[in-house]
């Protein structure tokens, strides 16, 4: 089984770009429908106990919107 | 006191090295060609780093780098290659950086020629590059001069965290003469640079940066930059006075031209004139308060310069106008003879008569 | 739980002014990242000049210099020679780079000058508005190629590696992108070989990124990538021009 990810999702900060949800492996990011501060429709994530971790999302984002956490030994 | 006979450039060159510069970068140009070649054997010795650089802007850049890392640095050309600079020294303005920057004058514009001129006065004292910035402008007449000069200069830029500039010329860089090695090299105590970009560990970051996009920003930097030349300007007018205590006809030059024309202020006195020199070292800033001093008693001016009048302005400015200013000069390279000086002169206190 | 991606040390923590999906944010982290790994061993300079980027010494947080548009080469010329064990880079945009800086760049690299320079190619002029850049390709419509880049008219695109290679100065230089993730991590990889190649004072080291302008290529972040991946890998093709070692073009 693939190991837990957690996701502590800078929203304020988000610009909305959509790079980490087009890449996330799992697809389990969305757009949230309420503007952020900034004006952007910001990340974020929808189903929780999918996440594995793998980081991908906050390899691509341009602004370290996502801190990923990975649970260990998974 | 120890004794050198030296050439113009090289007495700059070795005046960088005993104001503890051991950086130089820049672009062969004539006639200031003897600095690059002095330095270029001259700082390895004491290990330094010389660097013929790609381009006078190059030059200027790298200049930029190393003042920004606290070490004293200078960069030489002339005329054209001036011009190429001066993005660069606006940038240096703008950033607070202290560099040293000498112009051996050349005649203009455009290539110009390369013989002795003056032509670059506006460029070196109102600007040449962009924005609301002052460069500090010492005028040598002599090698020894160029020899103190160079210390002050170092010394200036650091004080004042300011591009100055060396102005010199064709002449003066070319023609040797002895020079008087001062024991004293300048400040003891220069001033610490914590600014000084260096790799930050232990304290908090240092940046060298001339943007500012919110306008206020940007005009309260440049309200401290005006602070800070209207201090200089209060401290630093630097002149030399010749048969000023009463003189009716006051001739103001600088450079090569101070020369000629203390040479015909003395001829002149031989024939019973009353002709006096005072002669600008600072350009900026302009030695105003020595000039409304020395003209106290004339009753006319005369200023003469390598080029079609361009110091005349500032004078005119000193003395407000309130005095018949009149102008001599030579154009394209060529040296105004004591002699023509003199026919001036002549020509000048008939009128007065 | 392990934190696996955050905050570089090596940035504030200033949030960016790129645009929405603009990969100069992936590329300052990387180098941050990079520099975060160096650890004792790098007091580091970071040198930006006008271009986009020109505001990265808010980002940085490191003693950073922000100089004139193209000049950043002689610039860093100046604080390594002053400076010889600190980590000095230039981060520096095509137009920066290849047009109005090429003759600084050039020399940097003939003279082996050992800093690193991160030259991010978007094949346009970000911060002017999008203008023709000396990377813009054939056909590509610009504000100042609003017909499309015609080469009788403004020449062909530059290719920066391949023009470097030529030349012995240079001991590093690499061409990445940033349009993937698997993409992101061999940029990675290159920044962290051009560094080390300073570090180890082996020269001069160049690392070309091929980096997205959405705004002004007028694509979306995500069409972005893909027609970086399509229309500029043919053009730039990735991998490493010159190693220490010899051993060109080898996989990152
Ligand atoms: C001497 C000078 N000329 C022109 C400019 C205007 N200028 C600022 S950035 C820029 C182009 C930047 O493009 P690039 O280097 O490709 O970087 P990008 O913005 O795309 O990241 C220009 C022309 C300037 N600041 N200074
Ligand atoms: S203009 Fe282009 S290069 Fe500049 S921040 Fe926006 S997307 Fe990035």
């Amino acid at each position: 089984m693939a190991g837990k990810g957690k996701l502590t999702i800078a929203r304020d900060r988000c610009k909305g770009c959509g790079l980490c949800i087009h890449f996330c492996p799992k697809g389990i990011l969305k757009e949230f429908l309420e503007l952020n501060r900034l004006g952007y429709r910001p990340v974020s994530l929808e189903e929780e106990g999918e996440c594995t971790g793998c980081g991908i999302c906050a390899l691509m984002c341009p602004d370290m919107v996502i801190q990923v956490e990975r649970g260990e030994g998974a | 006191m120890k004794t050198r006979l030296m050439k113009g450039n090289e007495a700059v060159g070795e005046a960088a090295v005993s104001a503890g510069c051991r950086h130089y970068y820049g672009y062969p140009i004539t006639p200031q060609n003897e600095i690059p070649e002095y330095l270029s054997y001259r700082m390895p010795e004491v290990g330094g780093v010389f660097i013929q650089s790609e381009s006078e802007i190059a030059a200027i850049n790298m200049v930029y780098g190393t003042s920004s890392t606290g070490a004293r640095v200078m960069t030489s050309s002339s005329s054209p290659g001036i011009s190429l600079k001066a993005e660069g020294i606006s940038y240096l303005a703008g950033s607070e950086l202290p560099a040293v920057i000498v112009n051996m004058m050349r005649g203009g514009p455009g290539l110009g020629g390369i013989q002795p001129a003056q032509g670059d006065y506006f460029q070196a004292v109102k600007g040449g590059g962009h924005g609301d910035y002052r460069v500090i402008v010492l005028a040598a007449a002599s090698v020894q001069e160029l020899y103190t000069f160079t210390l002050l200069a170092f010394d200036l830029a650091d004080r004042y965290r300011n591009p100055v500039m060396l102005l010199g010329d064709g002449l003066l860089g070319q023609m040797m003469e002895e020079v008087e090695i001062p024991q004293d090299l300048g400040d003891d105590n220069p001033p610490g640079k914590p600014w000084a970009v260096t790799g930050c560990r232990g304290r908090g970051r240092n940046i060298i940066n001339s943007l500012y996009l919110d306008p206020h920003k940007l005009e309260a930097h440049n309200r401290k930059l005006q602070e800070k030349y209207k201090g200089i300007m209060e401290r630093e007018q630097r002149f030399q006075e010749h048969h000023t205590e009463d003189c009716e006809l006051l001739l103001v030059a600088y450079g090569t031209a101070a020369r000629v024309s203390r040479g015909a202020v003395d001829e002149a006195r031989a024939l019973g004139i009353k002709a006096g020199l005072f002669r600008p070292q600072t350009l900026w800033p302009f030695p105003n308060r020595g000039l409304k001093e020395a003209a106290r008693r004339a009753r006319a001016l005369l200023v003469v310069e390598m080029s079609s009048g361009q110091m005349v302005e500032d004078v005119n400015l000193g003395v407000q106008c309130r005095l018949p200013v009149h102008f001599y000069g030579r154009m394209g390279g060529i040296v105004p003879s004591a002699g023509e000086v003199l026919e001036e002169i002549k020509r000048i206190e008939g009128g007065l008569a | 739980m392990k934190v696996i991606a955050k905050r570089p040390e090596s940035l504030t923590q200033q949030a960016f002014h790129y645009c929405p999906g603009c990969t100069h944010g992936i590329i300052h982290r990387l180098v941050a990242e990079v520099i975060d790994e160096l650890g004792e061993g790098g007091p580091a300079v970071g040198i930006a000049p006008v271009g986009c980027s020109v505001l990265a010494y808010e980002y940085f947080n490191l003693d950073m210099i922000q100089a004139s548009h193209g000049r950043a080469p002689a610039v860093a010329t100046g604080v390594k020679r002053a400076l010889p064990d600190c980590i000095v880079f230039t981060y520096q945009g095509d137009g920066d780079l290849a047009a109005i800086g090429l003759s600084e760049i050039v020399h940097a690299a003939l003279r082996g000058e050992n800093f690193t320079v991160i030259f991010v190619n978007n094949a346009i002029y970000g911060m002017t508005g999008g203008q023709i850049a000396p990377t813009t390709l054939p056909g590509q419509k610009t504000t100042t190629s609003p017909l499309g880049r015609d080469t009788v008219l403004s020449g062909n695109p530059i290719k920066v590696c391949e023009l470097l290679a030529t030349q012995e100065g240079p001991a590093y230089l690499s061409r990445v992108s940033v349009h993937s993730p698997a993409q992101v991590r061999r940029a990675r990889k290159a920044i962290q070989k051009a560094f080390e190649v300073q570090r180890k004072k082996q020269g001069f080291s160049l690392v070309e990124i091929l980096s997205t302008c959405p705004t002004n290529w007028g694509l979306d972040p995500l069409k972005s990538l893909e027609w970086l991946e399509k229309e500029m890998l043919p053009r730039y093709p990735l991998g490493e021009f010159r190693t220490p070692g010899g051993e060109e073009n080898g996989s990152l």
